[in-house]
């Protein structure tokens, strides 16, 4: 047993996988948008996950114990952080999301509310120390969740209020369900689509559209239902093959929405092929396995839930945005991280790599 | 350590590895939708982003010119830009408004009603605001591509008529396509199309129109043009050249400017058009960008029918010019004795009524040749008495009138020339034979319009020859009937006529030096003179005629006018402007010839006036 953490107890292979995933993120940022008005997105993707590995690096310098120990006080400035937003925060596409840092950078802080939601859920289940469950306790879990979730939806913002969530399930699946109370809540879950479906004129505008034209996709072939198939001709005319590196009709011409962002595993599928979407969800698929194999070898349950928090978020994250990009499920605004243009989604994933770097570190250390 | 760390508990392997496996599932379901849109269906994606990126433009091709017989233009096109606005955003649209209403001067009522009626239309499809955009609305959309891109320039051709009204009547205007010819056209016709809708402009569309080219573009996801992947020319349309001679018709149309009327000028050998006018008339040019609504129901509801082509759809009473036919009658049938004679008390008695003669004090004994140059109405009220409205018809329509000439210009009326038969079908009773007198005179039921009356005198001063009219100058073989003739029957006629204006006759103050200007006058009655003495002055309101051509016999040149509304004597009202275009015509002929002659003796090469123009129509049956 080591005294302190070294740095040949860093994830090297992690790091690496994260790297050429981040590099492939960044040539697609530059094949999307070198030819048009917002030329030069790479450089300042590339910046983000620069201060991304530096938020990581530091992160992973602080006992992971320390910031379990603060995990009430971080869920209390998280929920007044979303309070806030909802407040004074400013409208951005519809939606009250962001914070003005000053200097024209703003922060989606429900961002970091994934974080904190990490934390806070990986003491949770260490404290209830038990390999079953109870009623209770899952009450408590829905609680916890639910709040900052509920804040999230009401900016609102589907797509990230659903990411809190698979880090609640994961976690009382890995805490030892029973199988009594999963079948329960899957039930819940099919009954409140129609109930959600009854309550979609409570919906903003965007969202009642998003959902009507994931229905009925030809049916506005200009409107979201026109992002949809735009993106599935993307996906569909890329071939086994691709069309080459900065050579995709519809990235190029713009047919793909938001081609730099939400929609970039479109863009790589339309210039890469098939082949080249192989490549980067193995690369997912390695990230992932990765983490579990980090979540193995913690130290403590502790250790092992904040690891799983962060992989189910991350495994949610590329689930969602993949299955979206080939019209599985409506359009949701979830980026596929690491490769994704946007500063706080990119600094999130560094961030919560770095607790995972922080957990591995430290799994010799006493 | 704190109370809530428990480092006793084992990591719960298990659960981590049925973690892994489900993750490796759920990948390769998403490979699976991967390989099934880009593997399985991806020449269906493939084609369908082929269909985004590559849009046709077509490219207008501009319509044929119209020359008149030496060259000249009378209509052309000329490539003008229209803007459009791009409807696709319309929060973008919504901030733009402002600006683009005081850049291009359009009210902002005008563009909500434009974007108000294309409300149904797909939202791609964008609107045009400015059909003929200016130098200085071009300049500001160009400088303001990057701040309002809903504005976007389109290049169409249009028709420009630089002399206005000058020949409107016939050469028609050209609007979009309607719905019943795009249905016909078997896809032929776009919406939006223009088309000649009247006139030559529609007679000659097929030869016209040419046809429009096509350009493959590359287009973003607005639909805005990127690059160019291959033309197909537009083959323009190619010009006709008319029959017309501008200088006739500038003396015709000068004259009639603020008249109401018609003028038709025939070459009598040939039958070509030399010049023909309708007044009023329109401004074609009204209809080459896009006429107003309101500007149309004005022109169709005139009262004045600026829209109707008076000089072969104007069907009017032809008044004593119908003597002519009479005077023809009278000798091909031999009906009646050629010295045949009257004596004129200045009215006379038929089946129990008085019918007056124009002249009320008479024209005393009165035989063929006076009756023709002094008009006598009752010489013409016996002959017709003696002739019967049959024998009359059948000279009348071998004559040409009643029936349609066959002008190559579409909606030709035929006019009337009443017949026994006629009256039984149509008001089913016998002919009373006291309409017979009326007719004798032009008057009653019979109407023809100006072009038959035109091509009747050409045909009896040219002995029987029945021309086809035509404005087409290159109409290959054009068809002339025959009506036989006499020569008896020719001389003496055309003698009446050449009396009519040089011995003292009704057309006396049209006499042209050293010109064998002959012709006929005619004053028809609107209405009888009881009803007219009855309503005063506007009741006398008469259609004043005159045909008039030269030489005597076999005529070069034969002009029908007629000046509706006036209350004075054919002769006078119509007689100058057929006048000046005789006259016209032979200081033209003349200075031709001299300078012919002159070239002849200066230079031994023939001499080669103008230049060859390439016209169309050869070939056609």
């Amino acid at each position: 047993m080591k005294e302190r953490p070294s740095a040949h107890d860093f994830d090297w292979i992690l790091l690496a996988i994260v790297g050429v995933i981040s590099g492939l993120g960044v040539l697609e940022v530059y094949s999307s948008t070198h030819a048009s008005g917002m030329a030069g997105m790479h450089w300042k993707q590339m910046m983000w996950i620069g201060i991304g590995l530096a938020g990581m690096f530091l992160i992973s310098r602080i006992n992971y114990h320390t910031l379990l120990d603060q995990a009430p006080f971080l869920y209390m400035l998280g929920l007044a952080t979303l309070l806030a937003v909802l407040l004074i925060g400013h409208s951005r596409f519809g939606a009250k999301r962001w914070v003005e840092l000053g200097g024209g950078v703003n922060l989606q802080v429900s961002e970091l509310m994934k974080l904190i939601i990490i934390i806070v859920l990986a003491r949770y289940f260490t404290e209830v120390d038990t390999d079953r469950l109870t009623l209770q306790d899952l009450a408590k879990i829905a609680i916890l969740t639910g709040i900052p979730v509920g804040l999230i939806l009401i900016q609102p913002d589907l797509g990230t209020a659903m990411v809190l969530v698979p880090v609640a399930v994961v976690g009382a699946a890995l805490a030892g369900i029973e199988w009594k109370h999963a079948a329960v809540g899957l039930l819940l879950v099919a009954l409140m689509v129609p109930v959600g479906w009854n309550m979609r004129h409570h919906l903003k505008p965007y969202q009642q559209q998003r959902i009507t034209t994931f229905l009925h996709p030809e049916e506005n072939r200009r409107g979201a239902g026109y992002q949809i198939l735009q993106s599935e001709i993307a996906v569909g005319s890329g071939g086994f093959w691709g069309k080459g590196f900065g050579k995709g009709s519809q990235n190029q011409l713009g047919f793909v929405p938001v081609r730099y962002s939400d929609f970039i595993l479109a863009a790589l599928a339309e210039e890469q092929g098939f082949i080249g979407v192989c490549v980067v969800l193995l690369l997912y698929l390695g990230l992932i396995l990765r983490l579990v194999d980090n979540a193995q070898k913690a130290k403590d349950r502790a250790g092992m839930y904040v690891v799983m928090g962060v992989t189910s978020i991350l495994g949610f994250h590329v689930l969602v945005n993949a299955s979206m990009v080939i019209g599985y499920v409506p359009v949701t605004g979830i980026p596929l991280p690491l490769m994704s243009y946007g500063g706080s989604a990119t600094a999130f994933v560094f961030m919560s790599l770095g607790l995972v770097m922080n957990v591995r570190m430290r799994r010799f250390v006493n | 350590m704190a109370s809530w760390s428990v480092d006793d508990q084992k990591i719960p392997q298990g659960r981590l590895v049925l973690f892994s496996y489900v993750s490796v599932g759920l990948i390769v379901l998403l490979l699976v939708g991967f390989w099934k849109l880009q593997v399985i269906q991806s020449g269906h994606f493939a084609d369908l982003a082929e269909r985004n990126r590559i849009r046709y433009i077509p490219i207008i091709a501009p319509r044929g010119a119209m020359l008149d017989r030496e060259g000249r233009v009378l209509v052309d096109s000329y490539p003008s830009f229209s803007i459009l606005l791009l409807r696709d955003d319309p929060k973008l649209l919504e901030k733009s408004l402002p600006p683009i209403e005081e850049g291009l001067g359009v009210s902002n009522d005008d563009l909500r009603q434009q974007l108000d009626a294309a409300k149904n239309e797909p939202k791609f499809q964008p609107v045009v605001i400015k059909p003929a955009a200016s130098e200085a609305d071009i300049a500001f959309v160009e400088s303001h591509r990057a701040d309002l891109p809903v504005l976007e320039l389109m290049m169409v051709q249009r028709r420009r008529y630089p002399h206005g009204e000058m020949l409107a009547s016939s050469i028609g205007y050209v609007g979009e396509v309607s719905a019943q010819q795009l249905e016909q056209s078997d896809g032929h016709y776009r919406p939006g199309d223009i088309v000649g809708k009247a006139g030559l402009e529609r007679q000659y569309n097929d030869q016209l129109e040419g046809a429009d080219g096509m350009r493959r573009v590359v287009v973003n996801s607005v639909g805005r043009a990127m690059r160019t992947l291959g033309d197909v020319e537009a083959i323009p349309g190619k010009p006709i050249q008319l029959t017309i001679d501008y200088d006739l018709q500038a003396v015709a149309d000068s004259y009639m400017a603020d008249r109401e009327g018609a003028v038709v000028a025939l070459d009598g050998r040939t039958g070509e058009v030399l010049a023909i006018v309708s007044r009023p008339t329109f401004d074609p040019n009204d209809f080459a960008v896009r006429i107003p609504v309101s500007e149309w129901q004005k022109l169709n509801t005139d009262p004045r029918t600026p829209l109707l082509n008076r000089a072969i759809q104007g069907q009017l009473a032809p008044g004593s010019v119908f003597k002519i036919v009479m005077a023809t009658a009278m000798l091909e049938s031999k009906a009646l004795p050629e010295n045949f004679s009257v004596y004129c008390p200045g009215h006379a008695l038929f089946y129990g009524r008085t019918f007056h003669c124009w002249r009320p004090q008479g024209h005393g004994s009165v035989d063929l040749h006076k009756a023709i140059v002094d008009s006598c109405d009752v010489f013409f009220y016996t002959i017709g008495q003696r002739l019967g409205i049959d024998r009359i018809h059948y000279y009348a329509t071998g004559l040409g009138l009643g029936r349609r000439t066959g002008i190559d210009l579409p909606s030709e009326e035929s006019g009337l020339i009443p017949s026994e038969e006629w009256v039984e079908r149509v008001f089913h009773h016998k002919w009373y034979a006291g309409e017979t007198i009326s007719v004798a005179i032009g008057q009653g039921a019979v109407v023809v319009t100006p072009v038959q009356l035109a091509r009747m005198i050409a045909t009896v001063a040219g002995g029987g020859k029945l021309l086809k009219p035509y404005l087409l100058k290159n109409l290959a073989k054009v068809s002339a009937d025959h009506f036989p003739l006499s020569e008896d029957t020719v001389e003496q006629v055309t003698q009446g006529m050449y009396g009519v204006i040089n011995e003292g006759g009704t057309g006396s103050s049209l006499r042209l030096e050293n010109i064998e200007f002959s012709g006929k006058s005619g004053t028809a009655q609107l209405m009888s003179y009881e009803v007219g003495n009855r309503m005063g002055k506007k009741g006398r309101e008469t259609n004043g005629w005159f045909v008039g051509y030269a030489p005597r016999r076999n005529p070069e040149i034969v002009v029908a006018a007629v000046i509706q509304g006036s209350s004075e004597h054919g002769g006078t009202t119509a007689g100058p402007v057929v006048r000046d275009i005789v006259k016209a015509y032979y200081e033209k002929k003349n200075a031709h010839l001299q300078r012919q002659a002159t070239a002849k003796n200066d230079s031994p090469r023939a001499p080669v006036v103008r230049p060859l123009i390439a016209t169309v129509g050869a070939g056609r049956p």
